[in-house]
């Protein structure tokens, strides 16, 4: 089946926001699991309960996080390029606290010292907390536009260097934005703690689960009446054929009030997306009090879904727009590949992700099982 | 105008992330295939043994397995971050075989990798077993892919320029995939992966036989190393990537920088043994020759000849020129000009686009560039021969060197007499770094050797950067730099004290060192069932 360009080039920006969303659902568990790490285990084996939970899986689940690297520079080359180098300090932050996981994990309890294993959990809590913050300060920023702007040649230029580059980035938007993610992966990690771990840490992981809750809904609301009343969008003036071969300065554009709610007049059931983002982090709280975390897991999963979609759905069709240059701004329409790359990487994603889903519901499902601090101790030279 | 500066950081920066990266590789590689074999024999014979063997090498392979993924993730958001340009030129192509490696294998590999680990307990034997090939397999299928890429830049196939996206787009990713370049990197790297498991096998376990503590345990890994070993060997040296330098213009300079060949020789070409490389005076000087050996390695005859370097000096400076051209016609066509006289001969001279692009170093206007910048662009277009010439020298005497220590290695496990052997034992043991030496400097010689280009004949390397300041990569290299030294030093830490505690580390009071007064030569079960495999 041939599909034509424009199609491939919309069901490409759902399949980013899939792979993005499916990051959020496994590894950002583990990013949760590991801010909660320091917090939530008083002993050394209530930590190492604590990251057992997600031991076997933290691995394959970052392997989201790399293929939406990979999708990104395969469908979106204009984005991966201007974006990862604007960004270039945040995505060296990232990067570095990145670093604590792996050997976090697997060094961590391979060494019979209290300081040794202080140590790694605090790795452990930073290879959480940092990326989890960029990423909600990354989506603020993209909200507000990048100063970024293209040449004749299309290379991306930007302004500023070191701290110049990275402070503005820091912004009180972009940073409220950071603390929707980091709250609600926080929450989704102690739901997880909440149903993998036993008394009393999924008793504190319960707790965790309403705050972290409460904080990302608030967010999420003042993040959307700063976006309908507090700042500019952006809007298409004219553009060239959706379905015509990518360039991204054949188009103008223009910098309006609102202009980032324009979809949910234009299309109403793209509302759905903020409901489920509400929805979802309320009836995760209500499920968890309820001592249902199986529930509220899903719930969760929804509510991250709808955050994430709510950014993605009120930018369309923009990915990474300019403030400098508005007309630079990158799009789902001319941010893309060509047509034939499009269409190879669609049919490798349909014949390859649901056996990537299969193993990995395999997995989980052979892990399954509370952690005990019982057989932790059982296990002491082969657990993390 | 790019700092020439801010181009040289990057390039050292792309230079030291991938290497650390390859300092974890190919154990990863070749150790995740003698655990399969191990666990295999496990699982047929149910000698727990092992099993045991399974779990300990398994130990070191994840200390090992945690800084590759580390270092990997650089890997993966670096052409973005630092090569920002790259990206966008050949993303449309290059792209895909990583994103596809992510979904293909790099998910199969870490999935199952956890449960290998930590699933000893929830699954059965053959569900293990499974894991484990799983896991071996996803790291393998991981490594094509990334070749498959790599192949892309050496010899970039079944793709062509567009005027209108200003880009390389994909034409036939079959033609991609199955670059012939792409094909023998892949067997080539990944056999090298098998040695370098096969040497850190065997040095290891050679060091418990010095000692004559874990006899059954160390002889039977060693055994299994040995056979693995020499199979793998053998293919990495028969299967040496030379037959891939005769395909395109860049592997052919690469090919005449490696053998020092500045002038055609008559075919079947001599190969020089020995020699420095002089590279203005475009001679070898005290060369050792032995005739026609180079010949038949590289073009597997002896009527083709190889290209020597003043004959690809002159062959480059007609593509220059043409070069110039392409990139005349290309700023017309962005410019607006629909003619089809312009689209003609802009077709007619695309292919040298990449050389004209050479002459941006030196003008910017590059159509109108002068003889003299002509000249410095041709000059570029050879490495630096005498680094090349040494590196592959030394990464071919390593192979040989190993060679001959695996099939010692077999040999005396095959007669039974690996025991006494102890000068090989000691040799083993101080030979581990070898195989890491050679897997770097291959990787040198392939990289550097592919230079002046990021692509080859389509993007320099000086126009791939991004744009961003000598302070932004002073700052980011010398993290990386810190960040990685300080995360190898823990490893190798790890790595050395669970080599010394040996199979004691699993705690089932069975070995060497473990309460109970076991003697140095327990072994797991009585008497073994089967005799060490081979």
């Amino acid at each position: 089946m041939i599909l034509d360009y424009m199609t491939l080039k919309f069901i490409w920006w759902i399949l980013v926001g899939a792979l993005l969303i499916g990051f959020a659902i496994t590894d950002g568990m583990d990013m949760g699991v590991g801010i909660l790490l320091p917090f939530l285990g008083k002993s050394d084996d209530e930590r190492r309960m604590i990251i057992n939970t997600v031991g076997p899986h933290w691995d394959g689940n970052q392997v989201w996080l790399v293929t939406a690297g990979g999708a990104i520079f395969a469908a979106w080359p204009a984005v991966y390029a201007a974006a990862f180098s604007g960004f270039y300090m945040a995505m060296l932050l990232v990067l570095f606290a990145l670093f604590f996981r792996p050997v976090g994990f697997d060094y961590r309890s391979k060494i019979e010292s209290n300081r040794w294993r202080r140590a790694w959990d605090w790795g452990l809590f930073a290879g959480g907390a940092i990326p989890s913050l960029i990423f909600g300060v990354a989506f603020g920023n993209l909200l507000r536009g990048v100063p970024f702007y293209l040449d004749d040649m299309l290379r991306a230029h930007y302004q500023g260097a070191l701290l110049t580059a990275l402070l503005p980035l820091l912004n009180p938007f972009a940073l409220l934005a950071g603390i929707i993610s980091f709250a609600m992966l926080t929450m989704h990690g102690a739901v997880w703690l909440q149903l993998r771990t036993e008394a009393p840490v999924a008793d504190r992981a319960k707790k965790a689960v309403t705050i972290m809750g409460l904080i990302a809904a608030a967010c999420f609301a003042i993040c959307g009446l700063w976006v309908a009343f507090g700042m500019d969008g952006y809007r298409i003036v004219t553009e060239p054929a959706l379905g015509a071969m990518p360039n991204p300065l054949a188009k103008t554009v223009a910098v309006a009030p609102g202009a980032w709610l324009a979809i949910y007049s234009k299309v109403p059931v793209a509302i759905l997306a903020p409901v489920a983002g509400f929805a979802g982090i309320l009836l995760t709280i209500l499920l968890s009090r309820a001592g249902r975390p199986g529930f509220a897991f899903v719930t969760s999963a929804l509510g991250m879904t709808g955050i994430i979609g709510t950014a993605g759905l009120s930018m369309f069709p923009f990915i990474m727009p300019s403030s400098i240059r508005p007309n630079s701004s990158l799009t789902v329409w001319d941010a893309t590949s060509s047509h034939l790359t499009l269409s190879v990487m669609f049919w490798a994603v349909v014949v390859l992700l649901p056996i990537v889903l299969a193993y990995t519901v395999w997995c989980y499902a052979h892990m399954w099982g509370k952690v005990t601090v019982a057989e932790i101790q059982a296990r002491s030279h082969s657990a993390y | 105008m790019i700092s020439p500066l801010l181009v040289e950081l990057s390039r050292w920066q792309f230079a030291a992330t991938a290497m650390y990266h390859f300092l974890f590789v190919p154990l990863t590689l070749g150790l995740t295939w003698i655990l399969v074999i191990m666990e295999s024999v496990y699982v047929m014979t149910g000698n727990e043994i092992y099993r045991d063997m399974t779990k300990f090498w398994g130990k070191l392979f994840g200390i090992n397995f945690a800084l590759g993924v580390t270092t990997g993730l650089t890997m993966e958001f670096e052409f973005g971050t630092n090569w920002s340009y790259y990206s966008h030129y050949v993303g449309d192509v290059f792209g895909a075989p990583l994103a596809i490696e992510g979904l293909m294998a790099f998910f199969l590999e870490s999935t199952f990798v956890g449960l290998f680990f930590l699933g000893w307990d929830r699954l059965s034997k053959r569900q293990h077993l499974a894991v484990t090939f799983f896991a071996a397999l996803g790291s393998n299928l991981s490594a094509a892919w990334i070749l498959v890429a790599n192949g892309w830049m050496q010899n970039p196939v079944g793709s062509t320029f567009s005027p209108q996206t200003m880009r390389m787009e994909l034409t036939s990713f079959a033609q991609v995939f199955f670059n012939p370049v792409a094909q023998v990197k892949f067997v080539h790297t990944v056999a090298a992966g098998y040695v370098t498991a096969s040497m850190f096998v065997l040095g290891i376990s050679a060091f418990y036989m010095l000692r004559g503590r874990d006899m059954g345990f160390a002889k039977r890994s060693f055994a299994i190393a040995a056979g693995f070993g020499l199979a793998s060997v053998l293919s990495v040296i028969v299967l040496g990537d030379a037959s891939g330098y005769t395909l395109g213009d860049v592997q052919k300079t690469k090919l005449a920088a490696i053998e020092a060949e500045y002038k055609t020789q008559a075919p079947p070409a001599a190969f020089t043994l020995f020699g420095i490389p002089d590279d203005k005076a475009m001679k070898t000087r005290y060369a050792i020759d032995i005739p026609a050996v180079l010949g038949l390695i590289a073009t597997r005859s002896t009527t083709q000849k190889i290209e020597g370097i003043e004959e690809l000096k002159v062959k480059h400076e007609k593509r220059i020129r043409s070069g110039m051209i392409a990139y005349a016609d290309l700023q017309k066509i962005r410019a607006g000009d629909a003619s089809a006289t312009t689209k003609a001969e802009f077709d007619a001279h695309k292919a040298d686009l990449g050389y004209g692009l050479l002459l941006k170093r030196y003008t910017n206007d590059v159509s109108k560039a002068t003889d003299a910048q002509i000249k410095q662009a041709v000059s570029d277009t050879i490495p630096w021969v005498l680094p090349l010439f040494f590196s592959f020298r030394l990464m071919v005497g390593f192979g040989f060197l190993m060679l001959f220590l695996i099939a010692a290695a077999f040999y005396f496990t095959a007669v039974r007499k690996i025991q006494n052997q102890r000068w090989l034992l000691r040799i083993l043991l101080w030979a581990i770094p070898i195989p890491w030496l050679s897997c770097e400097l291959g990787w040198f010689v392939s990289e550097y050797g592919r230079q002046p280009w990021a692509i080859g004949e389509v993007l320099p390397t000086f126009l791939a950067t991004s744009s961003l300041t000598v302070g932004d990569l002073v700052f980011s290299l010398t993290g990386f730099i810190g960040f990685y030294t300080f995360l190898l030093i823990i490893e190798i830490f790890l790595m050395v004290k669970f080599a010394r505690l040996g199979p004691a580390s699993l705690g089932t009071g069975r070995y060497f060192g473990e309460t109970g007064g076991s003697k140095p030569t327990l072994t797991a079960s009585p008497e073994p069932s089967l005799t060490p495999a081979e």
